[in-house]
């Protein structure tokens, strides 16, 4: 059966789109990390790397190497088929996350309507919620794999933590749901479209899901940064305790593979922060079409930034929480405001509703 | 063969974890054994060596004045408090006289040093328990202090600036001004501190009711420096034992009642506001005078009388080469470095080298409260108690 010009030419796009998102985000990863080495060595009143090019924004490209170039030990004692799938089960998980995340609006192209988006999943954020708790296992699997102790402690803390702080974060972001009614993140995005209408009157408060819901939104970013294991929640791989946590014996690119999937979900839970709670892409639009396309697109990238940074600004500020401290603040705390929070929504969208 | 704990019968689930030499938080190259629980710590066991430099054996094979040089390698945060004890101890055998000049300037010197340590407790504490630019902060300051130091002795770290019967020499013109810069500035960079730390809650929970120890488990363990005083014993050798004139020197030893890693902190973080007190002090009343005794058969002649007088050469030849002779007999000096009780005992069998010379090291003594400390607690609590009684493994493996 021969695909007609119009499936064949939406495929093509398909491809365009993975290819693009896949390199704009590895740039972006690297980036982060020079981004946090810059910030944290600031705030430390230090320079951070500055010898590779200028301001050492080369630097991203000298790291890679050198993983790439490292010696690739494998200690005796492992167990190889483990081992080996653990860092490419975190790495492509992280990655994964990214086919249903909308990064703007949509153009025409061709007579085409094109959205930029890989995917518009109508479960898109069940779908993020089930490949980001995946994620657990590769690091579980990771601590046990290694068959040794520090990263068994590691993998079994994170194992415990995720899971833990999972729930919170499912949780939190039920009361955008309710409001929104839907769980594809395009319509998410688009219904806070425009601007706060109180009593009749136009308050000029963008429409955001943040005004309506900030309990859930504080509940949604602390746990999300329990589940990308960040200060002051780094317990899996809290190096003053467990030297390197579930990653001590990779080495490599394997490591590399931990490292760049860490930051990825930061962006991940960045992303979704964004679109759930502060309006997606949207912001002031103005100018010629192609700037009505592109701004969007800044805009998002801009929220998400703001995220990313606070992110590293916490990690240079902040020390770590224990063990048990973490998961009584998960359990004990984050849990049930989270549900309170739901309890209080639910009421006020049936009342209105009304 | 490495020191380990053997499993209890009937408790094999338990993990016996080997926690360095190489481990990031354990200061050095201290290594720990633990039995572990979950992540409970049941037993602890301590195995140090892993520094050994035999500097106790050293000093027998050295003249009195070279022996200076090994005290600033033990505890290598405190150099000058190590030159101090040791030439204390040697200027007791001889009933040297110092004069006031030198004695200032030793006080003067002694409390940079306490607060060049504690900033090297603070930082390295700190990035223990994952609050990681303290330890940038610390360090940063600690360089002006080092700077200090350079300037009177040539020395960042290996000062072996004070000598048996005062200073090496004369300090530089114009230190004073370098030190009252740091001494202006400093409290306020103290308070930076403080802000981050002292009232943040995730600090607070990591820091109190952690690594608790009595009052009377710490005499009996025979903790002391601010490790003690964190428990509530008011003993600090600069008031109950005045030496190079400290009587003279206005200042309070901070307490602290709790006994935990938290109390520990503050004592310290307060040690260091009072330091910069006496440092203050010791700034504006500094005399004037020679800053070395007038003793020259022990102490070294100055360049000048050397060169013009030939009882200063002979004397500079004898000292150089065969160094002096104290009386038979021993002594044990005492002095409050910054971890605690620093002691010298020193026996002479009347030869230019010491017969013995021991060191009652503060970190060797306070580690044996750690497993106190440490029992029934997380391995993060652990880490957290190593860091807070601020051991330094030169001293502990002499």
């Amino acid at each position: 059966m021969a695909l007609s010009s119009d499936t064949l030419f939406l495929l093509g796009v398909a491809v365009v789109k993975v290819v693009v998102v896949l390199l704009v985000l590895l740039t972006a990863i690297a980036y982060i990390v020079w981004l946090e080495r810059k910030l944290v060595a600031h705030i430390q009143s230090r320079w951070g790397p500055y010898r590779v090019g200028p301001y050492g924004l080369m630097q991203p490209m000298a790291d890679g190497l050198k993983f790439l170039f490292k010696e690739d030990i494998v200690p005796l004692e492992v167990d190889r088929f483990v081992y080996w799938l653990a860092p490419f089960l975190s790495f492509t998980l992280a990655m994964l996350t990214f086919a249903v995340i909308p990064f703007g609006g949509s153009f025409k192209l061709f007579g085409h309507e094109i959205y930029l988006q890989i995917a518009d999943l109508n479960v898109g954020l069940l779908y993020i919620f089930a490949v980001t708790s995946l994620g657990v296992y590769s690091i579980a699997l990771a601590g046990w794999s290694s068959n040794s102790k520090y990263p068994l402690f590691g993998g079994l803390r994170s194992s415990a933590q995720m899971i833990s702080y999972e729930l919170s974060l499912g949780l939190a972001v039920v009361g955008t749901l309710m409001i929104s009614g839907s769980l594809s993140l395009r319509d998410i995005v688009n219904s806070q479209t425009g601007t706060w209408h109180l009593a009749g009157t136009n308050t000029f408060l963008p429409h955001w899901n943040i005004f309506v819901q900030p309990v859930g939104f504080i509940v949604y970013f602390i746990a999300a940064i329990a589940e990308t294991n960040r200060i002051p929640f780094d317990l899996p791989e809290g190096e003053t305790e467990l030297v390197g946590g579930y990653h001590t014996e990779y080495s490599s690119f394997k490591f590399a593979m931990f490292f760049m999937a860490e930051y990825a979900n930061m962006v991940t839970v960045s992303c979704i922060a964004t679109l759930l709670f502060f309006g997606g892409w949207h912001g002031p639009v103005f100018g010629p079409a192609w700037l009505h396309v592109l701004l969007p697109v800044f805009w998002f990238a801009l929220k998400v930034f703001c995220f990313l940074f606070f992110y590293i600004w916490t990690r240079g500020t902040l020390p770590r929480f224990r063990y048990d401290q973490l998961m009584a603040f998960g359990w004990k705390f984050l849990l049930p405001v989270a549900l309170l929070n739901i309890l209080a929504t639910s009421f006020v969208v049936a009342w209105i509703g009304t | 063969m490495a020191v380990t704990l053997e499993k209890i019968p009937g408790q094999e689930e338990r993990v016996i974890l080997s926690m360095g030499p190489q481990h990031p938080s354990t200061h050095g190259v201290l290594r720990l054994v633990l039995e572990l629980d979950g992540e409970t710590v049941i037993r602890s066991l301590f195995d140090i060596g892993y520094l050994h430099t035999g500097f106790e054996k050293s000093f027998e094979d050295k003249t009195y004045s070279q022996g200076i040089t090994l005290t600033d390698r033990m505890d290598y945060l405190a150099p000058l408090s190590n030159n101090l004890a040791y030439c204390l101890a040697i200027e007791k055998l001889l009933e040297l006289e110092i004069p006031p000049k030198a004695q200032w300037a030793r006080v003067l010197l002694t409390e940079l040093t306490r607060v060049g340590s504690h900033l090297v407790w603070l930082g390295t504490h700190a990035i223990d328990i994952g609050a990681m630019s303290m330890f940038l902060y610390c360090f940063r300051e600690r360089e002006e202090i080092l700077r200090i130091f350079e300037m009177v002795s040539g020395q960042r770290m290996m000062t072996s600036y004070f000598r048996v019967g005062g200073l090496a020499l004369e300090p530089p013109l114009g230190w004073l001004d370098r030190v009252k810069k740091i001494v202006d500035r400093f409290p306020e960079r103290v308070d930076e501190y403080e802000a981050l730390l002292t009232k943040n809650p995730i600090w607070l929970r990591r820091t109190q009711g952690v690594g608790t120890i009595s009052a009377e488990d710490a005499i009996a363990v025979g903790l002391s420096g601010p490790s003690l005083r964190g428990s509530g014993v008011d003993w600090d050798l600069r008031k109950k034992q005045p030496y190079s004139s400290y009587d003279k020197f206005n200042f309070n030893v901070p307490t602290r009642p709790e006994g935990d890693v938290y109390a520990r902190y503050l004592v310290r973080v307060a040690e260091i506001r009072e330091s910069l007190k006496i440092v203050r002090q010791a700034m504006e009343g500094m005399p004037e005078g020679p800053i070395k005794a007038n003793a020259p058969h022990i102490v070294l002649p100055d360049r000048e009388s050397m060169k013009t007088s030939i009882e200063a050469l002979i004397y500079h030849f004898k000292i150089v080469t065969e160094g002096f002779h104290p009386p038979v007999g021993e002594v044990y000096q005492a002095i409050e470095s910054p971890r605690g009780e620093l002691g010298i005992y020193m026996v002479s069998d009347g030869s230019p080298k010491p017969f013995r010379c021991h060191v009652r090291a503060p970190s060797f003594a306070n580690l044996q409260g750690l497993a106190k400390m440490m029992e029934g607690r997380l391995i993060a609590d652990a880490v957290a108690c190593i860091g807070s009684i601020d051991v330094v493994l030169g001293e502990i493996d002499r």
